[in-house]
């Protein structure tokens, strides 16, 4: 028999299979669904017994009520393609039709009801988290994602811990037994005081073991307090549900265990770098305290500080020596009063001054002698006076007569009418009856006025001689 | 501090407490402040020492075929020190 190149006998395999599934339609359950970047939906189709990778292209998804997505039971049309380079097989899917919840899901919302029922996961019989747990209990597998991301997120943040892994398989046969009998024997022999439970993220089916009633029970009776970290933050497993703290990544669940000790690490970095500012801070405004007290004026110069002190006393002595002169002034004039009381009391003064007033006493009758003397005296002179005047008075009057006599025969002599008697006349000027004396005052033909003894005549000048 | 020797964490870090408050509140005389810093300081390096002070161990248990666990003589469960990388080389050469 002639041997075969693996080309040959993949081409006549993909000529029988693509030639002979060229329209089929099946029946399965979408699962492990996923979405590429080209638009291309890439899925197994499964049931109970068997799988086959299917891929449904972008252009055919336009004709379907709503995207396809993990868990749906579908009918596909489509045809078996052949992919020679890696020897596989799948089936193009032309057109998809849903037939309802896909057989997985329902038994997951059957059995989560049921346990749901049985209080495996009521809220009040969740445990606290150990705040500092000494142990930390892993069950998952040894060489998956999950205990690097634990290790590594401990040995980043948290140094010093302890871990004790409990190998398990985490999928496929026998996984939710080993899994259960992990969480049981942590407990049995009290190994850790907190348990991590969990896988990588997988498809439902992938998963299915932390959907599994003796998982879930496991979980639910195990005294250690558990921490579920199954799958992506998106995947949630019944297992999540009787966990007592759900993580929804393995990295997280680490975080979780120690979330009390991180917190006393961010509280003391927090409290070191608080406290050295407030210390700063305080060393600060004490220092500017200090600068500016020493700018005081109080400190600057003694002056400021004693001002208000000298100004008092200053003020005090103002006073007190207006007091003082005042109580002076006042004893001054009341030792004057009494001086001169005193001395008005002094009996040489009174002495002297009865001296005095009988000194006056004494002049004052002198003179009211004298004069009473005066008053007489003046009297008798008056007397002797008036006789003497009265004989002088009498001589005089003697005299007088005398001369009075001599002075009438005198007149009597003197008179010029005497003369008129004896041929004299006297001549008068007609005009202003003025005595004319003179020839030559007496003009031709000038009227004169003659008197005679016994009367006058009135003549006129003809002839001058 | 010579009262390390005697406190527990929890006494040093409600301590530690107690001077973060007395600090914040600002009534502290700068010379307690001072003084409170101080042994702040030396608390917080206590309680960080103790935080790492626990021997790092990374283990895993030992089980047979069934899965059940090696059990010593006394009894305790049988570990030994786990490392991922080297525990899948391992697992390939079984």
């Amino acid at each position: 028999m002639k041997a075969l190149s693996v080309t040959e006998l993949t081409a006549q395999i993909k000529k029988n299979l693509e030639t002979g599934f060229s329209y089929i339609c099946v029946q399965g359950e979408i699962s492990n669904i996923k979405l590429q970047s080209s638009g291309h939906y890439y899925f197994t189709l499964k049931d109970a017994g068997a799988q086959i990778s299917s891929v449904l292209f972008k252009g055919q998804t336009r004709t379907l009520s709503r995207p396809p997505k993990e868990g749906d039971q579908v009918v596909v049309q489509g045809e078996l393609s052949v992919y020679a380079p890696r020897g596989n097989y799948q089936l193009i899917v032309k057109s998809v039709d849903y037939i309802g919840v896909g057989n997985l899901l329902l038994k997951l919302h059957e059995l989560k009801s049921r346990l749901e029922a049985r209080g495996l996961f009521d809220p009040k019989n969740k445990k606290p988290l150990p705040r500092f747990p000494k142990t930390i209990g892993v069950v998952t597998s040894p060489t998956g994602a999950v205990i690097q991301d634990i290790i590594q997120v401990l040995e980043r943040r948290f140094k010093g811990f302890h871990l004790i892994l409990n190998p398990v398989k985490v999928q496929g046969e026998g996984a939710a037994l080993e899994i259960a009998k992990a969480i049981q024997q942590f407990n049995a022999h009290g190994l850790c005081d907190v348990l991590i439970v969990g896988r990588g993220g997988g498809s439902l089916e992938d998963l299915w073991a932390f959907n599994e009633e003796i998982v879930v029970n496991a979980i639910a009776n195990s005294k250690i307090p558990v921490i579920s970290a199954v799958g992506h933050e998106t995947d949630i497993s019944l297992s999540d549900f009787a966990a007592d703290v759900r993580a929804p990544t393995p990295s997280a669940a680490a975080e979780i265990c120690m979330a009390e000790k991180a917190q006393q690490l961010t509280f003391l970095s927090k409290a070191g770098a608080g406290l050295t500012q407030t210390l700063r801070v305080k060393l600060q405004n004490a220092k500017r305290q200090l600068a500016s007290a020493k700018k005081h004026p109080y400190l600057g110069s003694p002056y400021h500080l004693l001002s208000k002190r000298l100004q008092d006393i200053d003020e005090m002595k103002e006073v007190m020596d207006t007091g003082i002169d005042n109580f002076l002034m006042q004893k001054k004039l009341l030792l004057e009063a009494k001086h001169k009381q005193a001395s008005a009391l002094k009996p040489t003064t009174q002495i002297k001054t009865y001296k005095e007033k009988f000194t006056q006493l004494d002049k004052g009758i002198y003179t009211a002698l004298l004069l009473q003397l005066q008053k007489k005296g003046a009297l008798v002179e008056k007397k002797s006076l008036q006789n003497r005047l009265d004989s002088q008075i009498l001589l005089g009057l003697k005299a007088k007569n005398e001369n009075y006599g001599r002075l009438i025969s005198h007149l009597k002599a003197v008179n010029p009418k005497n003369l008129l008697t004896k041929g004299y006349c006297i001549l008068f000027s007609e005009k202003n009856d003025s005595v004319i004396l003179n020839a030559k005052d007496i003009a031709l033909e000038q009227r004169l006025r003659i008197l005679l003894q016994d009367g006058q005549l009135q003549v006129k000048v003809e002839v001058k001689l | 501090m010579t009262q390390e020797n005697t406190l527990t964490f929890e006494e040093a870090y409600s301590r530690l407490e107690e001077i973060l408050e007395k600090m914040n509140s600002g009534k502290q005389s700068l010379e307690d402040s001072l003084s409170l810093y101080e042994e702040a300081d030396s608390l917080i390096s206590f309680c960080n020492k103790r935080l790492f002070q626990a021997e790092q161990k990374i283990e895993t248990l030992i089980k047979n075929r069934e899965g059940d666990l090696a059990l010593s003589s006394s009894g305790s469960a049988q570990r030994e020190d786990f490392s991922p990388n080297s525990y899948s080389t391992l697992k390939a050469r079984d």
